[in-house]
């Protein structure tokens, strides 16, 4: 099924600058997959050496966080959204 | 009587030796130790007070900034001992503690679009200044001279007397830029043999709260590169890593970009002779992360 990522702006560099990515999905795995399938240059900055999601990258399904749900097994469906959210970088 | 307040408990804090595994000695500034708990103490103070001095900050006006968290919180601590009110714009994703400390100071929160991050945050504070005038003092921690001038004239300073002047490295990381920036500067200006190198994430999206990828955001006005001895790129796990090591071997309880720091400059000092001195910075408490599951 057809899933929007939503893309932090320090992230859009890798995705010709696109905010949001479609992906075919059925879970935030297959999705994270897809998107740095597409994007190759995307992979490291998401997942670690061990092919793990990162710890501090958050990932909320329609404005919940994964980890209150499935975590990258929770499933997905038509027309859902998935944000991208790093721990906030900023002025201090 | 004394009439001390809370904004005279800021600066002036100690700093410590870390034991490494040879080179260079390290120490730290323990800029956690401020009364909001974090390095911002200084610049926000520095800002307040301009803004007293000029008259900007008068009329009932209320303080209005961009943050992630620390700059908001050392204003909310200081606005609410001066009673004046602040507002603040706050990117959604900012932690569960910062957001905490910010409503028991009392401080307005303005939230922003988590996927634009501090840049959201600054462009809308820029907006509602522009709109309110009459109602905001904005000092702009970005393009405000008194953020990096408070290390210069304080930071800077400290460090070179309780090194005895034989610091050779300064490194840190860069939110605002303020705390390297005037740090650095002053320093050079002291011994122009100094090198000031600073830390950066070793990727966009990263887990160090407050530090930002220079490359892929607004910089502040008063960036500078010329003050640049090379550059030590971290990664977030090695990071938390060494943020655990602090609290264990060194008993010090700091936030991650101190862990950071400190990464950067055992790893800096290791490549240096063992008459060398390396400082840095301890930016923040680890009170401040204590959602995080890294301790557990």
């Amino acid at each position: 099924m057809a899933i929007t990522i939503q893309l932090p702006t320090a992230l859009r560099t890798f995705t010709d600058g696109l905010s949001e990515v479609s992906v075919e999905a059925a879970t935030i795995d297959e999705a994270l997959r897809q998107l740095t399938k597409n994007y190759a240059d995307l992979k490291r900055h998401l997942f670690d050496d061990s092919d793990k999601l990162r710890s501090f990258v958050n990932v909320y399904l329609n404005d919940e966080d994964i980890r209150s749900q499935n975590g990258v097994g929770t499933a997905l469906k038509q027309g859902d959204t998935v944000m991208l959210i790093p721990a906030i970088a900023g002025g201090r | 009587m004394q009439n001390t307040t809370i904004l005279d408990a800021v600066g002036n804090t100690p700093l410590l030796p870390i034991k490494t595994g040879g080179g260079a000695s390290v120490f730290v500034k323990a800029e956690f130790l401020n009364p909001s708990g974090s390095v911002k103490d200084r610049a926000a103070r520095a800002m307040i007070l301009d803004g007293v001095r000029s008259g900007k900050l008068a009329g009932g006006k209320a303080i209005l900034d961009a943050t992630s968290g620390n700059t908001g919180i050392a204003y909310a601590m200081f606005g609410a001992s001066m009673g004046i009110p602040v507002v603040l714009c706050l990117p959604a994703n900012a932690n569960k503690e910062r957001k905490r400390i910010l409503k028991a100071y009392g401080a307005e929160i303005v939230p922003t679009n988590p996927l634009e991050s501090s840049d959201g945050a600054l462009l809308k504070a820029r907006e509602l200044a522009a709109a309110n005038p009459e109602k905001y003092f904005y000092p702009d921690q970005y393009n405000n001279d008194e953020n990096w001038r408070a290390h210069y004239n304080g930071t800077a300073l400290e460090i070179w007397e309780q090194t005895e002047h034989k610091i050779t490295h300064f490194v840190a990381g860069m939110g605002t830029s303020g705390t390297f920036i005037g740090t650095s500067r002053r320093l050079k200006e002291l011994n122009p043999n100094i090198k000031t190198v600073p830390m950066q994430p070793a990727s966009p999206l990263h887990g160090l709260e407050g530090m930002r990828y220079q490359e892929t955001v607004i910089p502040a006005g008063f960036y500078d590169k010329s003050l640049f001895d090379g550059q030590i790129d971290v990664t977030t796990e090695d990071s938390k890593r060494m943020t655990i090591e602090l609290a264990k071997t060194q008993g010090l309880f700091v936030g991650i970009s101190s862990g950071a720091n400190v990464l950067a400059a055992t790893r800096l000092a290791a490549m240096l002779p063992e008459d060398n001195v390396v400082v840095t910075i301890l930016c923040d408490s680890g009170f401040r992360y204590l959602s995080d599951e890294m301790w557990d």
